[in-house]
This record gives C-alpha cells, sequence and structure tokens, in this order.
C-alpha cells in the first residue's frame, strides 16, 4: 500500500526525522490560509500517489498568500499522470544548501533489508547509479540482528557527509531504518533529505506498507478506507475478460490471447478454493464491465474444484444482467462432475487452455 | 528426486485447522510418511491416525521427524517456521499472505541454521511414486526423469499435465512460492536438479516481478548441464500493475517478462512462447 507524502511525513515527524512546517489544504481558501499562517515564501505540493509530479507540474512555488491561493485553485483543477489532486500540502520554502538520498529497500534476491545512501540526493536513484556509482553506499541489515546507532553513523562516515553533520545524519538513517520495521515497510526514502542552514530536514518522503501487514498496522488502516478485496483484479486495454486460478495461469491466459491476435480487457484472479459463490461474483464482475465482449474462464483445479466452478458458471447464466459469450476451460480437481454440471446445462467448454483461448479470440473478432 | 525422498518423515504444522487438517489427508493418501501433527493446546487428540502434538519439541521426543509442513494463519506462521527451522532439515511454508518482514527473518534464521525452507506461499513439493508435502491435485503427476521449479501454482500443474499427457513423468516439482522473499530461488533448485541422477531435464516456470529469472539465466550459464527448458507468463502485462499475487508486479524496467526471456535465450536456455511447446522441446533433448 502506498501512502500520501503528508502520512509520510506525520509518520517521520513522529519517529525523529525533521520535516518542514506545513499544512494539509483541500481548497484554495485554506491554501491561502496555511500560507498566511507558514508567513514566508510556500511550496503547494500535490498529493498523489502516482512518481515524478515535479516534472508534471504537481509542485509549485508562492511568495505570499493570494498566490497560493490562485495556483493551489489551478492544482486543484488538474490531473497528475491521471490521478485527480484533492489534497494539497503547503509547506515552507525551504533555503537548501544541499540535498542528500536516503533509502530502506527490501532486496528481493539478497532477501534482506537493504540501506541506499549517498551525498548525491534530488535525483533519482538510477541516476546516482548511472553517474555516480562510487557516491551510493549499500548497507545490508541481518534481519534477525539489532542495528545500532553507531552502524547507521559508519554508513554517513562512509558517505562523506562533513563532520559536523555525522551524527545527524547518523540518527535520522537510525530512525528510518527503525521505522521501515516498525510500520512493515517495503520502502522508507527521504529524496531530498536536504541541508539547510540549521541542519537536515526531510524534504519529501515516500512510504510503501507491505499490505500483508496491515493486521498490526492499525495506526495506518484508519487512514484506508477500502476494504481488501476479495479477488486481485486489474482492468485493461482489451475486449476479452480473462479469468483464472492463480496468478500465473491467468498471465498466461493473457499470453495466450495475443498469440492469436486478442487482448485481455481484465485480470481476474480467482485464486485458490473459490466456492461457486467467489465463481459467480468473479464473473458478474466482468459482465458489468460494458468494454468485455467475451468472457475467457481458465480453470485447472487444484484446491479450487471444477465442479464449483461448473455450479458457478451455471447460477451465472441463469441470471446475468446482459448476454456475453463465454468460454470455459475447465479441468483438474472434480473435473468428470464439473464436465457433467456444464453439459446437462448446455454449455460447452475445453479442455485446452490454448483451444479456449483461440477460440475466445475468435468470437471477439466476429462481433 | 530432490529435497523429498523416502527418508522424509513429516509432522504438519496447523494440523487442526480446515486446510491442515484436509491436506493432511490428502498426504496420506499419496503415502507421503506424515507421522504426526502439532496444534498448540490440542496435544493428545487423534485426526484419523493422526496424533496431535502440542509442539515440535514433543512430537520429536516420540517420533523420528525431519520436515515439518506449515498451514498455520499468517500472523503466526513465522513462529511456527521458527519452532520448525530449530529443529528440522525441511520446513514448507504454504501460508499466504505472510509480511515480507516475517519472511525476512525466516529466511535468515533458516540460513543460519542449514534449514532448507521452500515458500511461503507455495503450493509445495511432489516427488511422484514417493509423497508431496504440499496441497497439489497428484493424479496430473507421474513418475519419471523431469524436474519442474516454479513460482506459480497453477501454472505449475498445467506443465507437469502435459508432460504426463505427452508420456513422460516428473522426477520432483518444487513450488519456491509466488512471495518477493521465498526461502529458496531458482539457481538452488536447478542445481538440485543437476546433481540429482534420477532428473535428466529441467523445466523452470517463471513470472513477471523481481529479477529471479535473470539470476537464474546467470547461474545456468555457468553451472548447469543438463538441458533447461523454461516458460515465462506476464509478456502481455503491463508495469506497475500488481497481477495476483505479491510477486507479479513489474517495477521500473527489471522484472518484465522480456527482459527474462531476453536473458534466458542469451543463456542458451530453450523458452517456450506457451505451455504446450514444452513437452516437445524436452523429447527434442531426450
Amino acid at each position: 500500500m502506498k501512502i500520501y507524502e503528508y502520512q509520510a511525513k506525520e509518520i517521520f515527524k513522529k519517529n525523529g526525522i525533521p520535516v518542514p512546517i506545513n499544512q494539509l489544504t483541500e481548497n484554495g481558501q485554506e491554501a491561502e490560509r496555511a500560507a498566511e499562517k507558514i508567513d514566508k515564501s510556500v511550496v503547494l505540493k500535490s498529493q498523489v500517489l502516482v512518481g515524478g509530479r515535479s516534472k508534471v507540474g504537481g509542485i509549485k512555488f508562492a511568495d505570499n498568500p493570494s498566490d497560493a491561493h490562485k495556483i493551489a485553485d489551478e492544482l486543484f483543477q488538474s490531473e497528475i499522470k491521471g490521478e485527480k489532486v484533492d489534497k494539497i500540502l503547503v509547506e515552507e520554502k525551504l533555503d537548501i544548501e544541499s540535498e542528500f538520498f536516503l533509502s530502506v529497500i527490501m532486496d528481493r534476491s539478497v532477501r534482506k533489508p537493504l540501506i541506499i545512501a549517498s551525498t548525491e540526493g534530488g535525483v533519482d536513484i538510477e541516476e546516482i547509479a548511472r553517474e555516480t556509482p562510487e557516491k551510493l553506499i549499500k548497507y545490508y541489515v541481518n534481519p534477525l540482528e539489532e542495528f545500532f546507532p553507531y552502524q547507521a553513523r559508519d554508513i554517513a562516515i562512509e558517505m562523506g557527509v562533513p563532520n559536523h553533520l555525522i551524527s545527524q545524519t547518523g540518527i535520522i538513517i537510525w530512525n528510518l531504518f527503525k521505522l521501515f520495521q516498525k510500520y512493515d515497510a517495503t520502502i522508507a526514502e527521504i529524496n531530498p533529505l536536504a541541508i539547510i542552514p540549521q541542519g537536515l530536514i526531510a524534504a519529501d518522503a515516500k512510504l510503501d506498507i507491505d499490505d500483508d501487514a496491515l493486521f498490526r498496522q492499525g495506526e495506518l488502516i484508519t487512514n484506508r478506507s477500502a476494504k481488501k478485496d476479495e479477488f486481485a483484479y486489474v482492468e485493461l486495454d482489451g475486449d476479452i475478460a480473462v479469468i483464472g486460478n492463480g496468478a500465473g495461469l491467468t498471465l498466461s491466459g493473457m499470453d495466450m490471447l495475443k498469440l492469436y491476435g486478442g487482448k485481455a480487457a481484465t485480470f481476474l484472479d480467482i485464486g485458490g478454493g473459490a466456492s461457486k459463490e467467489n465463481i459467480a461474483r468473479a464473473l458478474n464482475i466482468v459482465i458489468s464491465n460494458h468494454k468485455v465482449k467475451v468472457v475467457f474462464l481458465n480453470v485447472l483445479g487444484g484446491i479450487t474444484r471444477a465442479d464449483d466452478v461448473a455450479n458457478g458458471v451455471v447460477n451465472v447464466l441463469g441470471s446475468a444482467e446482459r448476454k456475453i459469450p463465454l468460454v470455459i476451460r475447465l479441468t483438474g480437481t472434480n473435473e468428470e462432475e464439473g464436465q457433467r454440471i456444464l453439459n446437462e446445462s448446455g454449455i460447452s467448454f475445453e479442455i485446452s487452455m490454448e483451444k479456449a483461448a483461440s477460440k475466445a479470440v475468435e468470437l471477439s473478432s466476429n462481433l | 528426486m530432490i529435497i523429498l525422498d523416502e527418508n522424509t518423515k513429516c509432522v504438519v504444522q496447523g494440523v487442526t485447522g480446515k486446510q491442515g487438517s484436509f491436506h493432511a489427508q490428502e498426504m496420506l493418501k499419496y503415502n507421503t510418511k506424515i507421522l504426526a501433527g502439532t496444534s498448540p493446546g490440542k496435544g493428545g487428540q487423534k485426526l484419523g491416525e493422526i496424533t496431535v502434538y502440542n509442539s515440535i519439541r514433543e512430537t520429536k521426543k516420540e517420533l523420528d521427524i525431519n520436515a515439518s509442513i506449515i498451514f498455520v494463519p499468517a500472523p503466526f506462521a513465522m513462529d511456527a517456521a521458527f519452532e520448525a527451522i530449530s529443529q528440522l532439515d525441511i520446513v514448507v511454508i504454504i501460508t499466504e499472505h505472510v509480511p515480507v518482514h516475517d519472511s525476512m527473518q525466516i529466511v535468515e534464521y533458516a540460513r543460519q541454521n542449514d534449514t532448507i525452507v521452500i515458500g511461503p506461499n507455495t503450493p509445495g513439493i511432489i516427488t511422484p511414486g514417493v509423497g508431496k508435502l504440499g496441497i497439489m491435485p497428484t493424479h496430473i503427476f507421474k513418475e519419471g526423469n523431469i524436474g519442474i521449479v516454479s513460482r506459480s501454482g497453477t501454472l505449475t500443474y498445467e506443465v507437469a499435465q502435459q508432460i504426463t499427457r505427452a508420456g513422460m513423468g516428473q522426477s520432483t516439482c518444487l513450488g519456491i512460492g509466488g512471495d518477493p522473499i521465498v526461502g529458496m530461488d531458482f539457481a538452488d533448485v536447478l542445481q538440485m536438479f543437476e546433481d540429482d541422477n534420477d532428473t535428466e531435464a529441467m523445466v523452470m516456470i517463471g513470472e513477471i516481478g523481481g529479477n529471479a529469472e535473470e539470476k537464474a539465466a546467470e547461474y545456468i550459464a555457468e553451472r548447469i548441464q543438463k538441458p533447461v527448458i523454461a516458460y515465462i507468463a506476464g509478456v502481455t502485462a503491463p508495469p506497475g500493475k500488481r497481477m495476483g499475487h505479491a510477486g507479479a508486479i513489474i517495477e521500473g524496467e527489471s522484472g518484465t517478462a522480456k527482459s527474462k526471456i531476453k536473458a534466458l535465450e542469451t543463456a542458451g536456455v530453450q523458452v517456450a512462447s506457451r505451455p504446450s511447446e514444452i513437452a516437445g522441446f524436452i523429447k527434442e533433448y531426450l
């Protein structure tokens, strides 16, 4: 789960990382009042979850409250890479001397938390890696051992930060790592970590939380309205809805469509062990998507039982909101029973995924 | 065969739960040596022919076991895994949705104890004719000389079924798990198949996300002599969208099916564009 910059900054502040004076606003008037209160030049930062917002005009500066009002009004009318701006963080403009980069991520291949730090901040990590790889410090933390402040200071020293900033940089690295663990983050990043006359401050903040750990992150869940989805569901550009059991098989089904010249309209993974009610709901979701011309249901039963799938299909076809061609591939656990149920209801099916995919493409191109 | 052989004697952690009790019976039906189950506070109960113990320690006092399969819910999976890792040689974690910070600790603890961890979020491992520590349907597998390693559950079944229908069989099939952090990677398993006398060729099934397939490609080029055939799902998946479980997401430039296929082909691996091609490719080699 991605969270907004303003939420990340609240968490950073609470956990000992300095952040600029700021206020969250929801309209131009609030932005004006926030700028008055901050009482100096401000920066208006659109709160969106997509990256690279500054390159597309999502961050603007204002020298006085009435400018802040005007600019905020414009930002509230805008979209950043397709995401509507509902909230703007109004923040004091910093007198930045230089910028560091700090990040903690989970390294999938080494399977440990990785701290990445550099005195070359403000740009993409890929750019630092490309332009000045020697300035990129990498430090793996053993997830079973305590991470100590002196180790964080060692990282600061290796980064080459000037003497008077070593202690403060160390504390920020240590606090960032601790909050990475405490909040079950998959990434915790400060870019840039700005150097201003008073010391170091997190000019930006990024925090992604592991969805699978939300059950023990009560504080974050209250920030969030969406309940956990029943299915992994993604809408795509094509016109054939792909439903499958398991991510790999569903992806493979999408790929097969392409081999025959078709294109997927959805990715819907019903997961393992779906009941006939789950199947019915999955079918109804894609049928109610009006871009969908044909449904391709691809099931190879493991824990999922073919008879449950067949019963779910029969239930939906009797009551669906619109008639839509359905191509079914059904095999695996309890396949004889599942195929019998379909036969009795006069519903045809395939055994082979590829044959079913080619049939789905043929149907969609004839419509 | 690898990992799971005639000497594998297993305890089922979380044996009194819905999944645990069902699959314990299924594994027994396939003649797997399931010697006991554990469930704290339920020691002494009987589930069919399976005796329930309170802990692995208690089980080990009475029975000679060396493996565990874990069905306990995600919030408790790390504790169960630690209990098993500290006392056994092989641990299969079926549980889905284990937090990644927990998985990182599990993997590190396994490294320190020299224990094999398969998963989390895996269908498990099956050695046809010998047994299964997992949840896969057994009728699609047959004894043979093809090793299969995969990140995906149902896609493994798809490929195993095609191989079986083509008149061949499998030495062992192992799902490494669909999560971003898992105990074994492709290279670990490929090396075991390389060293296994029963395996003549291997099939590696990957999907979008991470760089496990790219790393495996490098490893194959350097160390693997036996033929490897690969299949990668997700050629048509758009970047930035999580397709199913947590592992399957394309982030940035790495992780695309294209990058994986290119790396594998560069390493001399034949990459099938559809599952049905795999059996034919194997026949060319054997």
